[in-house]
């Protein structure tokens, strides 16, 4: 009991330390807090069709948070998650521009699926093989790759897959209906693209738990050496765990486009990827946190679109409340987990 | 642009790449004390904004300068607090900062966006700007640029020069040995955390006051941060060799807009990444240069072994591994 007590007020203390502290950045900004609070609240949860918004926002922030349990899990930052979700967008593309004017439209949604998860594994390959063969570190080698990845969007937006006509930053030409991942119809929700979010998060679940894969990751992550004279290798299970983190990021890239934009976008991946990060982080790497923290990020991402245009304040007030969550967190670990008996 | 001016391309080099400078100076003085921040890119649109905020409301551009100085410190002494003091992760810490203070940058600046503000003026250097072609790449500046011209020198020598320096080294190598020695190593490497973060929040000065004057949303900083922490790695943890690749990148952003007149079919937004793929490249050569098979078979073919000589950099031992006393 005690400890859940315990839990219960560390838990608080972070929430009203944030709460503190957005509040102070509201009215530094000149805007009514609570007011603000109202509508990202409304704006995320005051209507179903808001709610199936929020659930859009879910499916892509899950997908590439389970992908990092199984990188963070051997210690690997994989920074470049959000350019294996703009080369799973990228890939799927391609094929569902194949599939324009031919008569299997389910043929070529499914094998666009395959596709987006080979995008994103084989950009994640691309960072672990120079991780482990050549000594690049996964964050400057995911972060270039990032960069790399959305050039390549931009130039085929404006260039091979431009829109007839006029190219712009509004992306490629409209997908035919057949080609868009069915909907339920009044909420414009993709139930196919929930079934993959919630299947990633078992399979997660199954395989870092219940798995010698999934042990070997663990004891690789928490020490290299001793693994290794136990006979792991690990530069062997980085390259699994980046090919799962990037198959699973290509995927909700895929679920962007047949789901949700039905084109290619310069934001196709939303910045999802390294919102992930944050999520895996605030959940302390455990995989049942996950969905319950991505599914509040969501909620305070969609919400807070409402505040340009009801409080005249920019959007990123989310960024700030997700990250100083993450920060006051971290804080708390620390402050539990502090050494004891250590005078200074 | 039918001819190339050399003496104006070089100029707009040496006058975009000071704020690069200034960040990846001040990244290579924390990294070489043991810390890594890696929430430049964040801090340096944050300390951008409140630069241009504070010089447009004081209509006073030192105030600018100095403000955002102060945010660069405050931002990078909460790393080193997290990570010195309460034993986090330093790369989630200054990832976690990173976003933050981008979207606290974005949301504070909402209001000021687009608006006309003060600039930094021009003040060429008398006598020295009436040197043929280096007077007007060099001396034909405004001070924050010839300030980080100075700066490259002077991080040089006191890194490599002085016996702080070998201090700041020592910490960063074997902060356990310094220990012994009489010196506090979390003090030293909290110290040189702000120092370094001072140093990137008047990076972002110099962006929002001089080099992309104003702020907005993007405000064209975006990326510069990622781009000093790899400069600082491609310079080896060397002041000098990492402000030359600040030029490297200058020199490839300022061809980029000429390539971009010469082959207009290719968006802007293309050459702009050229320069990330360059870096893991370098990043690679680098450590495979460091490999033994690699030095041996460079051993009698003397071009390859001088540019070895050059990529091979020695990481601060103890980076990354906050010092813990016993």
């Amino acid at each position: 009991m005690g400890i859940i007590f315990r839990y219960l007020f560390e838990g608080m203390l972070t929430l009203l330390a944030v709460f503190f502290f957005t509040t102070v950045i509201l009215l530094m900004a000149g805007a009514p807090p609570f007011v603000a609070y109202y509508h990202i609240f409304k704006g995320a949860l005051g209507s179903w069709i808001k709610f199936a918004h929020v659930i859009k926002v879910w499916i892509p922030l899950t997908l590439c948070a389970s992908g990092l349990l199984y990188t963070f899990r051997i210690n690997l930052w994989n920074i470049g998650v959000e350019g294996q979700v703009m080369m799973g967008a990228v890939l799927t593309t391609a094929i569902l521009r194949l599939g324009v004017a031919k008569n299997m439209p389910i043929f070529f949604v499914g094998l666009s699926f395959i596709a987006g998860v080979t995008g994103g594994a084989i950009w994640a390959l691309i960072a672990g093989y120079l991780k482990t063969k050549g000594g690049v570190h996964e964050i400057f080698a995911g972060l270039g790759l990032n960069f790399v990845a959305q050039g390549i969007i931009l130039w085929l937006i404006f260039g091979p897959w431009r829109r007839p006509g006029v190219a712009s930053m509004s992306g490629t030409e409209q997908f035919p209906h057949e080609l868009w991942l069915p909907a339920l119809p009044a909420l414009r929700l993709s139930p196919v693209g929930l079934g993959f979010a919630l299947t990633a998060l078992v399979i997660t679940a199954l395989i870092l738990r219940h798995t010698h894969m999934g042990l070997s990751l663990k004891a690789i992550g928490n020490n290299q050496d001793a693994a290794y004279l136990f006979g792991l290798k690990p530069d062997r299970y980085m390259i699994i765990a980046m090919i799962f983190a990037g198959g699973f990021a290509g995927l909700a890239g895929s679920v962007q486009v047949t789901g949700v934009y039905h084109r290619l976008l310069p934001a196709i991946s939303s910045n999802y990827g390294y919102l992930a990060l944050l999520v895996v982080m605030l959940a302390n790497y455990n995989i049942w946190i996950t969905p319950a923290v991505a599914f509040f990020f969501a909620c305070l991402n969609v919400g807070s679109i409402q505040l340009p245009m009801m409080l005249e304040i920019d959007s990123s007030l989310s960024g700030v409340v997700q990250g100083s969550l993450v920060l006051a967190t971290l804080a708390v670990y620390a402050w539990r987990f502090r050494p004891s008996g250590v005078g200074e | 642009m039918d001819d190339l001016n050399l003496t104006i391309l070089f100029a707009g080099v040496v006058a975009g790449a000071a704020p690069i400078v200034l960040a990846a100076l001040g990244e290579t003085i924390t990294e070489k004390a043991g810390i890594i921040n890696l929430s430049l890119d964040g801090t340096i649109l944050l300390s951008a904004m409140v630069a241009f905020v504070v010089a447009f409301q004081t209509k006073n551009i030192l105030m600018g300068f100095v403000s955002a100085a102060v945010v660069g410190a405050f931002v990078a002494a909460i790393v080193a607090f997290f990570s010195i003091y309460l034993q986090q992760s330093q790369l989630a810490v200054g990832f976690v900062l990173t976003l933050m203070t981008r979207d606290l940058a974005y949301f504070l600046g909402n209001n000021y966006s687009r608006l006309q503000g003060p600039q930094v003026v021009p003040q060429p250097i008398p006598l020295l700007k009436n040197i043929p072609f280096i007077g007007q790449v060099f001396f034909e500046h405004n001070l924050p640029v010839y300030f980080s011209l100075a700066m490259i020198a002077f991080c040089w020598w006191y890194v490599y020069r002085t016996p702080l320096g070998l201090q700041l080294r020592s910490v960063g190598e074997h902060p356990g040995a310094s220990y012994a020695r009489g010196i506090n190593p979390r003090k030293l490497q909290m110290f040189y955390s702000v120092c370094g973060g001072l140093l990137v929040g008047l990076a972002g000065a110099t962006f929002s006051l001089s080099v992309k004057p104003g702020w907005g949303r993007p405000q064209g900083a975006e990326g510069t941060g990622w781009i000093a922490l790899a400069l600082v790695i491609f310079g080896g943890w060397n002041p000098i060799k990492a402000a030359m690749g600040a030029y490297l990148f200058s020199f490839l952003q300022v061809i980029g807009i000429y390539c971009q007149e010469w082959l207009p079919s290719i968006p802007a937004q293309v050459f702009q990444v050229a320069p990330f793929p360059l870096m893991i490249f370098t990043l690679l050569a680098m450590s495979l240069a460091q490999k033994e098979s690699v030095i041996i078979w460079a051993k009698d073919k003397a071009r390859i072994k001088s540019i070895l000589a050059f990529l091979s950099g020695t990481v601060p031992t103890s980076l990354g591994k906050p010092y813990q006393p016993e």
